[in-house]
């Protein structure tokens, strides 16, 4: 295969990836998308094989025919396994993988340059300056991306609590490791590659620096960790990108860079918070403490029972239901669904409300509901219902709290002050289903629950949900 | 062949080797840079017409193409030494690669397979 053939097919293989991406802006183009992307993944694979075919020996031939098999076993064991609730976690694991195998090239690459055109003049230069610089470059990314999407996935897995870890002068030892790599590369380029510990310490503190950067951030920051740790893994494809001279690779990376890094924007934006104020962690670590002194006040709140809820909601004409993180954790999607066929069969106009950081990642509720098979139809985004709860008899909020805060609105010395938030209390009625009275995960107390016209269903969300269609 | 990855790879694939040098053609390196800065633009606009309903299928399939990485991956686990023999430093890359394609082909089907699976969960009112 000649060199030109070859550029040719990767950049036909980056734009079948980039129509894979634009496939998504509607869910009947999405499946054609879909197999675009793996017709643009068997072309580049196809023509990497073509370009080494005269290298390759037997033994290297089984080498990578057992890898890949390996690997698309366990793939394809994980994609049809894994539950609906896990997404989250799973793409956790697939960006530490992702960067992972970033950080396995570049290492490749250090220890064999000749089998990438990189190798330098002469025995004393191992690489170019540029090269290792840009070696270590995508080995940083890539180490990072691994041991940052390591925690989220542990915290998201629920091996590691999802409370923010605090270390003492941890922006101090963040900007220590990030001097310490700066220097290392400098060290690397100007041996040219050949202080082997150079190579390596970029390398560990990188990963010590993936742990620092994400245990500070709480549970509920996850959207946007993992938003940013999926954008981190493009960027280290991209780079390597740059070290092998690989157009596929650059234009692949930063697609996936980029995509990343939108969708963080946008979860930040849910937030009203910078990326700086979520990254640098610790949100709702102060806060909570400060919730637990005034949280002892007896106020009255209405509770209700599975037969009221029934009640309400056979008679309204108009409900919008408002799912959070605790419809995935109760696993209610399916009881809900059940929910809204009763409640139509009466009459009843259902709709979804759904916040940008509703879940734990981007589109998190879309994809709970979608296996419920409930029509994307019925289904909107915070700007486009929020008007419509003027018109609403019933909100319906099952598991979201801190999204449907008012304070957000009116108590500037909230924290979550400015948040764009669900206007619930502005529906006849609101039905809150949820576990206790405690405060959300940002710790601050929801005056929702003390409102008259709210009802509260305090238990586990799925049963709730289930006696309710019973009652109905 | 090896002058056909070294050509490739150095990114004279893209332009004549003599023009690098002269002065109407920018070098390779700015030419990467170039493409690059396209990229993201492109990455950028692709990325915000995408439905926010349809969010995590985008960060699944990122994650499967993502692992484009294989292409490296491929060319260490079949790395020889510039003689053609295997020395202990092409054994460890074949090794470093051979990991690689591991971890890449479980992006590439899992990524691929899951969003498959998510997609086909979205329907219309029936």
């Amino acid at each position: 295969m000649t060199s030109d053939l070859a550029a040719l097919a990767y950049a036909a293989s980056a734009v079948l990836f980039i129509l894979s991406i634009r496939g998504l802006s509607h869910p009947e183009s999405a499946r054609t998308g879909n197999l675009l992307g793996m017709l643009g993944m068997t072309l580049a694979i196809a023509t990497t094989l073509a370009i080494i075919a005269p290298d390759l020996q037997p033994v290297t031939i089984a080498l990578i025919l057992v890898a890949m098999a390996g690997g698309a076993t366990i793939g394809a064991l994980l994609a049809a396994r894994a539950p609906m609730t896990d997404m989250p976690q799973l793409v956790g694991a697939f960006n530490a993988l992702g960067g992972g195998a970033s950080l396995l090239v570049a290492a490749a690459a250090y220890y064999s340059p000749e089998s990438f055109g990189l190798a330098g003049a002469g025995d004393a230069i191992r690489v170019s300056a540029r090269s290792a610089t840009e070696l270590s470059i995508s080995a940083l990314l890539g180490a990072v991306t691994v041991s940052g999407s390591a925690i989220a996935f542990a915290k998201l897995n629920g091996n590691m609590s999802g409370q923010p870890i605090l270390l003492p002068a941890r922006h101090v030892l963040n900007i220590a490791l990030f001097l310490g790599i700066i220097a290392m590369i400098v060290i690397l380029a100007m041996s040219h590659g050949n202080l082997e510990y150079a190579f390596w310490l970029v390398v560990i503190f990188a990963l010590v620096l993936g742990v620092t950067l994400i245990i500070p951030i709480g549970g509920a920051d996850m959207p946007v960790v993992i938003s940013v740790l999926n954008s981190y893994s493009g960027w280290a494809a991209a780079a390597l990108g740059f070290t092998l001279s690989n157009l596929g690779l650059i234009i692949t990376g930063s697609l996936v860079g980029s995509s990343g890094a939108i969708l963080s924007f946008i979860m930040c934006k849910g937030m009203n918070r910078s990326f700086s104020n979520v990254l640098l962690g610790g949100f709702g670590a102060e806060e909570a403490g400060a919730a637990a002194a005034t949280g002892g006040e007896d106020r009255p709140v209405t509770r209700g029972a599975a037969s009221d809820a029934a009640f309400i909601m056979k008679n309204a004409s108009k409900v919008i239901i408002v799912p959070g993180y605790g419809l995935a954790v109760a696993q209610a999607q399916h009881a809900i669904k059940e929910m809204t066929e009763f409640l139509k069969e009466e009459g009843v106009e259902v709709k979804f409300a759904i916040h940008p950081v509703a879940g734990r990642m981007p589109g998190h509720m879309n994809v709970l509901l979608a296996e419920a098979q409930v029509s994307y139809d019925d289904i909107f985004e915070l700007e486009d219902i929020n008007s419509d709860f003027k018109t609403a008899d019933v909100a319906f909020v099952i598991g979201a709290n801190d999204v449907t805060n008012p304070a957000a609105k009116s108590d500037p010395s909230s924290p979550i002050y400015g948040m764009p938030v669900l206007d619930v209390a502005s529906a006849g009625t609101v039905l809150f289903v949820k576990r206790s009275l405690g405060s959300g995960y940002a710790g601050i107390a929801n005056d929702l629950f003390f409102h008259e016209n709210t009802m509260m269903l305090l238990g586990d969300g799925k049963k709730m949900v289930e006696d309710i269609v019973k009652a109905l | 062949m090896r002058a056909i990855i070294c050509a490739l790879l150095t990114g004279a694939f893209a332009l004549p080797a003599s023009a690098a040098t002269s002065g109407a053609v920018a070098s390779t390196t700015v030419f990467l840079i170039v493409v690059f800065v396209l990229a993201v633009f492109v990455g950028y606009y692709v990325v915000w017409s995408v439905t926010p309903a349809l969010h995590t299928p985008l960060m699944s399939v990122t994650n499967a193409i993502s692992a484009i990485v294989v292409v490296g991956a491929v060319i260490a686990a079949a790395a020889v030494s510039a003689d053609g023999d295997a020395t202990r430093e092409t054994w460890t890359a074949r090794g470093l690669g051979a990991a690689a394609v591991f971890f890449a082909s479980i992006n590439i089907f899992g990524g691929f397979l899951v969003t498959r699976r998510m997609l086909a969960m979205y329907r219309k009112k029936s």
